[in-house]
């Protein structure tokens, strides 16, 4: 029986990326945001290192150094690696799981386009002038208008809720992917590590996400509209937007750190040539570990005085999270053990992750303990503890995975030997950065000073430090030169470029295809290529004859929503300054400016809502002609 | 020579690690990891406890992760299938019991460290309350049982308890002395803290903001002074006199009464800015620019009034941010109207503090 086809408008060029609902595309366009952004965090670090190389620089003034450790926190953590994990869920997930696309792609481009503009709304405040300085946090009453006054904090609160819907909408689309997308036989417990801890990031995400729009839309009431919720004059309590920040701000730490635990696992495992050890202990230790993510918040209060009973509770909730923790550890040596290790930079960067993450572990275990965490608390021991868990953990888990599924992405792999080079310069130049923050803060450095005075001890191991970022800067620019001289080989890589690939990415074209699969696998246990080849196969069995592939099409609308919300935004902000200029006045204090951004928006949305998108079909026809020429 | 030369590069390591071993440990009067008293010190203690604890952990992990690494690495050549395990439940079970037990350890005593310093003091009659206000960036220091301010430098007593009730002004701040106790936030009306603090030796020990509260967070910086008992009565009797007296040019004191009076103290009552009783006997001017370096040294006279003509020239320059800039627009001071204030304020010491700061 034939399909009524319909003939839907194919893009090309710039075009093609403005309008693409293509996770693949789509993980693309993460990875170009997310690297930009991450790059904007990186020099903002530089800047804050040099700063503090010796006691009272003049290097940066105390404004400019409060608004550079706000931002380089807001955009590392919510504009930099959470694209960059986006990027690689995007690029990565359907495939493991032998998927076509994600559930809903067209919510995939508006996820990316209102996350971008997000991050354009609140970088933009460096040109604007007025820049977020509240620290990454945010706490009120400094946040608030009457110690903040100018459109700084503003940026923050409205870049990160529109760049908050599309982290929600790619939550809520990975969820329903890899609820309902899986192939044939590929059950709950026969998923990739990756692709579990990416479906319990997604959980995370749908819980954590609305708690801190909510707390972002209370400062918003008071910041614009004059609300009270944190105003302490009328009532308002400041402490209430500290839980509600860390409701949301510790499960954002295992959104960050549970992806990378899930690349570590199938990258170790690879290139171990070994099953996982304990897999089903994996899965429930992942579980296990978002779970209590939600029930810790408040240990990042201790001194924030809730008494001694919430103290201890949650000074012990928290040390509970170190059993799951220390199994996932365990695990993980226990699958080299025995194994057939092959150091490629990308198991380099897994095996480096390893001790690395447990150095930041065990002082998450010593924070955790209230009477101590008087002590810690807001010092550079903290900087320490979180710099291990977010970048000796998370950042060189995305190194790692970067590497390994980069010629899944692109069809080229990436130079080893500079790999490795890279590896070794960015580690070394983190552990000289971090390791001796620590004991700044045990001798009395608190965190977020611009400055500190000499004769305190203070002054060699912040050079040291220093040292040791711009290693880390020189690593990273070091990756972007690798990245460069890769893209111009020829894209030649087969589809199981490592040889050693155990899961379903490896069984199809680097890069595949706009469809993924031909036809559908048919999945017959864990690591299931690995099986195949154990078995002497060379391809995964079909579970479905070749037919017709449906494909949805591309579609403008959501760049121009992120665009709306983008506009929206700036009139919000500017809907109460004077301009002095009849024209400026004219179109923001009447909320002109706002409605038309708003305006865009729910256009876009009506017009989804009544045109019917029927998609198109890629036929067997052309499925076979592209077989002939691969 | 070239022997030597070796022998001091080979030594070069040792020598660099020392120095930072040394510095590690760092200042005794600003180190939590060198506690002056009690509280710190049981502190000091659970921390031990845990890192010890926790460089175990590293130790194992470490040790499996070397023996892994160089152990099963794939050689040139080599092309075998590893054994494909599934897992042990035994090793899991082990792996998944010692955390526990280790976690437990560092439990119990985190529990009781909890409700021991939560402990109210307040009501204690050997105790010495202290009311402290922080404010953008420096803070106030309340006697209430003496009818007792001050600012920048808190005088305790050593070997008693110092029951403190936190908070602030405007903004969240943190009240941290780390030899002495860990920090509590000083927070707005309906959340307020209390704390507790003790001193065992008479020294100078150094306190720190820990919560930023805007562009001179790094300068919030304060001292606690601890003396002997009868050396903080003295202080007490002396901070309850009247006032030194004027004795320079009355047309410069009057200029010294409308520009500086009207936001700062020579007596004990309330004012928007640091009280002004005794300075010449404070560790700093505006809290951060010391007039020593070190408890072991006098407070030096001529830094110390050079550093109060720059603060009134120009306190943006040193503080930026701070409150006083703005009170201070309008207002110029002649060359002479400057050194009377600045002769007055600096001179205006408190006998009680003589011994301990050295003058």
């Amino acid at each position: 029986m034939a399909h009524t086809t319909h003939t839907v408008k194919r893009y090309s060029g710039l075009m093609d990326w403005l309008t693409t609902v293509d996770h693949k595309k789509i993980g693309v366009l993460y990875l170009i945001a997310g690297a930009f952004f991450f790059g904007i965090g990186g020099i903002e670090a530089i800047l804050i290192r040099i700063q503090l190389i010796k006691p009272q620089n003049t290097f940066l003034d105390a404004q400019t150094f409060n608004e550079l450790i706000t931002m380089h926190g807001t955009t590392m953590i919510f504009l930099g690696v959470m694209p960059i994990i986006f990027a690689l869920m995007n690029a990565i997930i359907p495939l493991q799981i032998g998927a076509r696309d994600v559930a809903f792609p067209f919510l995939n481009a508006l996820g990316f386009w209102t996350f971008f503009f997000g991050g354009l709304l609140l970088n933009l405040s460096w040109l604007i002038g007025s820049v977020p300085d509240a620290g990454w946090t945010s706490y009120v009453p400094l946040a608030s208008t009457t110690y903040s006054t100018h459109h700084g904090v503003d940026f923050y609160v409205l870049g990160l809720q529109i760049a908050g819907i599309g982290t929600l909408l790619g939550g809520i689309n990975f969820l329903a992917t890899i609820i309902n997308m899986r192939a044939p036989g590929m059950s709950f417990m026969r998923m990739p590590m990756f692709t579990w801890a990416s479906f319990i990031t997604s959980a995370l995400i749908l819980f954590a996400f609305p708690a801190v729009t909510v707390g972002l839309v209370l400062l918003m009431f008071d910041r614009l509209f004059g609300g009270n919720f944190f105003e302490v004059a009328n009532g308002g309590n400041p402490i209430l937007w500290q839980h509600i920040f860390w409701i949301f701000g510790h499960p954002e730490v295992y959104i960050l750190i549970l992806p990378a635990f899930g690349i570590i696992s199938d990258v170790v495992s690879t290139f171990s040539r070994k099953r996982l050890f304990g897999y089903s202990s994996m899965v429930f230790a992942t579980i296990l570990i978002g779970f209590l993510g939600f029930m810790v918040w408040a240990h990042h209060m201790f001194a924030t005085g809730l008494g001694p009973v919430a103290n201890a509770l949650f000074s012990i909730a928290t040390m509970l999270i170190a059993v799951p923790t220390g199994i996932k550890i365990f695990n993980w040596l226990f699958t080299m053990w025995g194994g057939s290790i092959k150091f490629t930079a990308a198991n380099l960067y897994a095996v480096g992750f390893i001790p690395t993450f447990v150095m930041g572990g065990v002082t998450g275990v010593m924070l955790a303990s209230a009477p101590a965490d008087f002590q810690f608390h807001d010092t550079y021991f903290v900087v320490a503890h979180f710099h291990y868990v977010i970048v000796g953990g998370l950042v060189l888990g995305l190194f790692a995975g970067l590497h390994y599924w980069w010629p899944k992405m692109f069809g080229r792999v990436l130079k080893e030997g500079l790999g490795k080079a890279t590896f070794w310069m960015f580690f070394i130049g983190f552990q000289l950065t971090f390791f001796v923050q620590h004991f700044l803060g045990l001798t009395g450095m608190p965190r977020r000073v611009f400055t500190y005075l000499p004769n305190q001890r203070f002054d060699l191991m912040n050079l040291i430090s220093t040292i040791g970022a711009i290693m880390m800067g020189i690593g990273v620019l070091m990756f972007l030169w690798n990245v460069l001289v890769t893209s111009l080989k020829p894209a030649n890589a087969s589809n199981d470029p490592w040889e050693d690939g155990r899961t379903l990415e490896w069984t199809i074209p680097s890069p595949p295809p706009e469809y993924n699969f031909k036809q559908t696998p048919l999945v017959r246990g864990y690591d299931a290529w690995w099986k195949e080849k154990m078995e002497g196969n060379t391809e995964m069995q079909p579970a479905e004859p070749v037919g017709s592939i449906h494909m949805p099409s591309p579609s403008i609308l959501p760049f121009f929503m992120g665009i709306g919300l983008f506009i929206a935004g700036f009139g919000f902000m500017f809907a109460k300054d004077d301009f002095n200029n009849a024209l400026l006045n004219g179109l923001f204090n009447n909320y002109v400016v706002a409605g038309v951004g708003l305006l865009i928006t729910l256009t876009c949305m009506f017009l989804r809502s009544v045109i019917d998108d029927p998609g198109y079909h890629i036929e067997k026809e052309e499925l076979e002609d592209k077989g002939v020429k691969a | 020579m070239m022997k030597r030369w070796h022998a001091a590069k080979r030594l070069l390591p040792l020598f660099a690690g020392l120095v930072l071993l040394l510095s590690a440990c760092g200042r005794e009067d600003l180190s939590a990891i060198n506690p002056q008293g009690p509280v710190a010190e049981k502190q000091y203690g659970l921390m031990t406890l845990s890192i010890s604890i926790m460089t175990l952990v590293v130790v194992v992990v470490f040790a499996i992760s070397f023996y892994v690494i160089i152990r099963y690495r794939r050689k040139p050549g080599q092309n075998d299938i590893p054994k494909q395990v599934e897992g042990n439940h035994k090793l899991e079970i082990i792996w998944t019991v010692i955390p526990i037990v280790l976690l437990l350890i560092l439990a119990v005593p985190t529990a009781k460290y909890v409700f021991a310093f939560a402990e109210d003091y307040s009501k204690d009659e050997n105790a010495i309350k202290v009311n402290v206000t922080s404010h953008q960036y420096w803070w106030e220091f309340e006697y209430p049982e003496y009818g007792i301010r001050t600012a920048q430098d808190l005088i305790i007593p050593t070997n008693k308890k110092i029951a403190i009730n936190l908070r602030t002004q405007d903004v969240l701040h943190s009240f941290w002395v780390p030899s002495l106790a860990g920090k509590m936030d000083t927070n707005t009306e309906g959340n307020l803290n209390k704390m507790y603090i003790e001193a065992t030796k008479e020294n100078v020990y150094r306190g720190k903001c820990a919560e930023l509260c805007g562009p001179s967070h790094a300068y919030m910086d304060f001292k606690v002074k601890a003396v002997n008992e009868d050396t903080f009565k003295a202080w007490v009797n002396e901070m309850n006199a009247e006032p030194k007296a004027w004795t320079g040019d009355p047309a410069a004191y009057d200029k010294f009464k409308t520009s500086c009076l009207s936001c700062h103290a020579l007596d004990n009552s309330q004012s928007l800015g640091p009280n002004l009783k005794g300075l010449g006997s404070r560790e700093s001017i505006a809290g951060i620019m010391l007039n020593r370096d070190n408890v072991s040294e006098p407070i030096n006279q001529d830094l110390m009034e050079q550093h109060l003509r720059e603060w009134i020239v120009d306190p943006e320059r040193v503080k930026p941010g701070n409150a006083m800039t703005n009170g201070m627009t309008g207002v110029e001071f002649t060359d002479e109207e400057l050194d009377q204030i600045v002769d007055y304020l600096s001179n205006y010491k408190l006998d009680s503090l003589k011994e301990i700061n050295k003058q």
